[in-house]
């Protein structure tokens, strides 16, 4: 049996006395297409930050392509092909839109690529990557002339030029026009169609259902379902979490 | 990452080292010279200085305490065994470069605050440290006997003095830029805009600020190295003077913090006018005045000079 | 090593313990409680040093009575300082770069303010019980440091009474938690914060009255108190003020021990050395905030 791209053994985080997470299991195949939902406060985001480095979990594996992570900074997770993208967007607001997708190119793609990429490389793909995500108008701006929408295309793109084989996605729709929001899952899909395996967190569950293959639910630090969405969604319990809140 | 261009900005700076040097000389005023000295010190230490904190956010208080090493080492060999000065300012650049390293690893994994903090206090405990030490004068202070000339190249020592700190001053320069238009300067550039989304882009940011401690704590080194030959008489009070400290984030602040340009413009103006206030009113005077500009401008202009010149003269 | 000797060193480093307490409680809420570097706290307080020499030299007022009357005045001070960074930094969401050189220039021009209106001499006050000393048993009780242990102690529990009691009190603690929460209960959290840093000056006033009665005070002793500050906070975990008591305690018996057994000029050090093993060894709740 082939190693999942993914996958995390109990894991446990706690801040202080909150069990912010309590013996996660999870297992994601390459290639997936993976939605997280939850209400406020379930402990999405922590377990975002637990699986790329950013907190420490207190117990608990994550594996990623079989590696145990545990010990290996945010940036190293990186480099081995994990990419998150923010839930409120944070660009490198002293660079141009194009500089900022530089910075993912020579510190992650470089660290792994032998030989390095060139100068000439870097300008191209930085090119290649702002087209997809519709910005490349705007690869002299700087981000505190962006939009919202273009802020986060430009989270995503930045996530996307650490070329991950894993993309996760924390709450890249919030606040955004229904046309805008098919813009994203479109070009979700379109990343997913090019072999990345995404994992989309999101309160918004039109874009959700229209983009999971599979669905888990996260309730208080507990994930209290896991499985296909259509069927997910009829679960008891799941409707009991939702309405109860 | 273009290294002919770094290379024609080098010989640049050599270029426009020779013109002061040689214009210095034909004043025939020996207090060229040592106001001189003292503001090209101040082009090193701002410069260095903006290294960590301009590039990286991490703001260093202790500037003199890294300065008072680099002095403080002369004088321990200079008791121990007399050395080239060259070889003191290597000597130097490497004492505070391993303890800007030391205090780094302490205390560049937690926030910026602490690192700051712990700067402060770097300072208060070297010279305790030093106060404490008879070898190299203690609170006393130690004499360094200035020679009247340097025989091999057949200069008066001050034109010597300042010949030296002109060169430090290229060579800070010079690697401010180079580190500036580098990879370097583009991790830098991140640690100091979002750190967590430079760990996320896959930035290491722990190494790279070791890097900018080292190497802002080394050129810091390497400008206290010649003052005990510049100033005759060295007391821990003036090594560790509270003025290194000002100066060395005022220059920046005011020239402007994103690039090597800034400290250099801050520390050529801002030097000057030290020269001037302290000959024709007090030095405690010059001293409020330097620390009303640092709060007005921290307020006012928090680009500094270059910032104000920018919104004026737009790029492109 | 003699009982005598041992137990003198404890109770002095228990006295200096409590002073410590007075001018570090100004930081555990400027920092612990609101977040906000104030690296120039040790200069309010030598400014209140002054403030009490300058009064009790021409009028032969107590100093720390002077400290008291002082207060409102110091408040004021606190609340415009206040002001001036909101609107400069917190509310443009500047990096901490500039917040930091504010204060740093703030504590400069403070102290060569000092040095131009006093000079460098050191200032020492006149008071009925700064000589007289007690004997309990074997124990010495200087009352110049008895008599601001024990107003520090009170000034301490005043504010523990204050911050859990009373509403401002606990929308200043709430305050660093959630904002958010704070405006649906339609308490203004910038009014909240500036009311708390207005608090955290004044207590300035007073710690620098207690400083002059212990020891003679010239304008650069503020540096060497920046050290002991962060350290106690750090040591007494941020924003408690027990905790603050509790760090400013064992910090004064550590510098005590080595005043006794080491020497005096190497006190200093002291603190350096406990904020760093602190920051190396009990990092929880210093990372990345």
């Amino acid at each position: 049996m082939a190693a999942q791209l993914l996958e995390v053994e109990r894991l446990c985080k706690r801040f202080g006395g909150f069990v912010a997470l309590d013996e996660i299991n999870l297992a994601v195949t390459a290639g997936e297409r993976v939605g997280l939902i939850g209400p406020n406060g379930s402990g999405k985001s922590t377990l975002v930050n637990c699986l790329c480095g950013t907190l420490v979990n207190e117990a608990g594996t994550v594996r990623f392509e079989g590696r145990d992570l545990a010990g290996l900074a945010a940036h190293q997770r990186t480099r081995l092909g994990m990419a998150r993208s923010f839930q409120l967007p944070r660009p490198f607001a002293s660079m141009t839109v194009g500089d900022n997708l530089k910075v993912p190119l020579l510190y992650a793609v470089n660290a792994r690529r032998r030989p390095a990429l060139t100068e000439a490389e870097i300008g191209a793909r930085c090119e290649e990557l702002l087209t997809l995500v519709g910005l490349a108008d705007r690869a002299r701006r700087f981000p505190r002339d962006l939009t919202q929408v273009d802020m986060r295309k430009l989270e995503l793109a930045r996530a996307m030029a650490t070329e991950p084989r894993l993309l996760i996605a924390d709450e890249a729709m919030a606040g955004l026009s229904n046309s805008e929001v098919n813009d994203i899952v479109a070009l979700l899909i379109r990343l997913n169609e090019r072999g990345i395996t995404v994992i989309l967190i999101e309160h918004i569950m039109r874009a959700v259902m229209n983009f999971s293959q599979r669905l888990v639910v996260l309730v208080s630090g507990k994930k209290i379902a896991d499985g296909r969405p259509d069927e997910v969604i009829r679960d008891a319990d799941v409707e009991r979490a939702y309405l109860g809140q | 990452m273009n290294s002919t261009r770094s290379g024609v900005f080098v010989l640049a700076c050599a270029a426009v080292a020779a013109i002061v040097f040689a214009g210095a000389r034909a004043a025939g005023n020996d207090y060229v010279f040592f106001a001189g000295y003292t503001v090209l010190q101040f082009v090193v230490l701002a410069t260095a200085w903006n290294i960590l904190g301009g590039y990286t956010g991490y703001v260093n208080f202790g500037t003199a305490a890294f300065f008072a090493l680099g002095a403080y080492s002369t004088v321990f060999f200079h008791k121990f065994d007399p050395l080239p000065i060259p070889v003191l300012v290597v000597i130097g650049a490497a004492v505070s470069g391993l303890v800007g390293l030391g205090m780094g690893y302490l205390t560049l994994r937690l926030r910026g605050a602490f690192f700051s903090i712990a700067t402060l206090a770097l300072a208060v405990v070297l010279q305790t440290l030093v106060v404490n030490w008879n070898y190299v004068g203690g609170a006393r202070g130690a004499y360094v006997i200035r020679p009247a000339e340097i025989a091999e190249l057949s200069l008066p020592y001050i034109q010597y003095l300042f010949l030296i700190m002109l060169a430090l001053a290229v060579m800070a320069v010079a690697t401010a830029r180079i580190v500036e238009h580098s990879k370097l300067g583009y991790g830098f550039a991140t640690i100091r805009d979002d750190e967590l989304a430079a760990e996320a882009s896959g930035v290491p940011t722990l190494k790279l600020k070791l890097i900018a401690t080292t190497l802002s704590g080394a050129l810091m080194g390497m400008a206290g190295a010649p003052f005990p030959y510049f100033i005759g008489y060295l007391q821990p009070s003036s090594a560790f003077a509270l003025e290194y400290a000002v100066n060395a984030i005022a220059m920046p602040m005011i020239g402007g913090t994103t690039s090597w340009v800034g400290p250099l413009v801050g520390a050529l103006l801002l030097g000057t006018l030290q020269q001037i206030t302290t000959v024709t009113i007090s030095s405690a005077v010059n001293l409020l005045i330097v620390g009303m500009l640092l709060v007005g401008f921290v307020i006012i202009a928090p680009n500094g000079l270059i910032g104000l010149w920018r919104r004026v003269f737009p790029k492109r | 090593m003699s009982y005598d000797l041992l137990l003198n060193a404890v109770m002095a480093g228990l006295l200096l313990g409590g002073f410590y307490a007075a001018v570090t409680v100004g930081v555990s809420i400027s920092f612990g409680i609101l977040d906000i570097v104030n690296i120039a706290h040790p200069a309010f307080i030598i400014l209140g040093s002054y403030i009490a020499y300058a009064f009790n030299a021409r009028f032969g007022l107590d100093p720390i009575a002077v400290s008291i009357i002082a207060l409102p005045a110091f408040y004021a001070l606190g609340a415009a300082i206040y002001q001036v960074y909101y609107l400069s930094f917190e509310k443009r969401g500047q990096d901490s770069l500039r917040g930091l050189a504010f204060f740093f220039g703030i504590l400069f021009i403070t102290e060569v303010a000092l040095v131009l209106g006093f000079g460098v001499d050191y200032r020492y006050v006149q008071a009925g019980y700064i000589e007289t000393s007690w004997h309990v048993g074997i124990v010495d009780l200087p009352l110049r440091m008895l008599v601001p242990c024990l107003m520090s102690l009170l000034m301490l529990a005043a504010l523990q009474l204050f911050l859990t009691c009373t509403f401002t009190g606990r929308a200043i603690m709430a305050v660093a938690q959630d904002q958010l929460a704070l405006q649906l209960m339609a308490a203004d959290p910038i009014r909240i914060k500036r009311i708390a840093f207005a608090i955290s000056i004044a207590t300035a006033s007073m710690a620098g009255a207690f400083l002059i009665v212990i020891q003679p005070v010239e304008p650069s002793i503020g540096r060497d108190y920046i050290g002991r500050v962060f350290a106690i906070c750090v040591l007494g975990g941020l924003g408690s003020l027990p905790g603050t008591l509790i760090g400013a305690m064992l910090l004064g018996i550590a510098e005590s021990f080595t005043a006794t057994f080491y020497g005096p000029s190497w006190a200093p050090a002291v603190s350096f050395g406990l904020l760093l093993l602190t920051l190396a060894f009990r990092p929880a709740g210093l990372m990345g905030r």
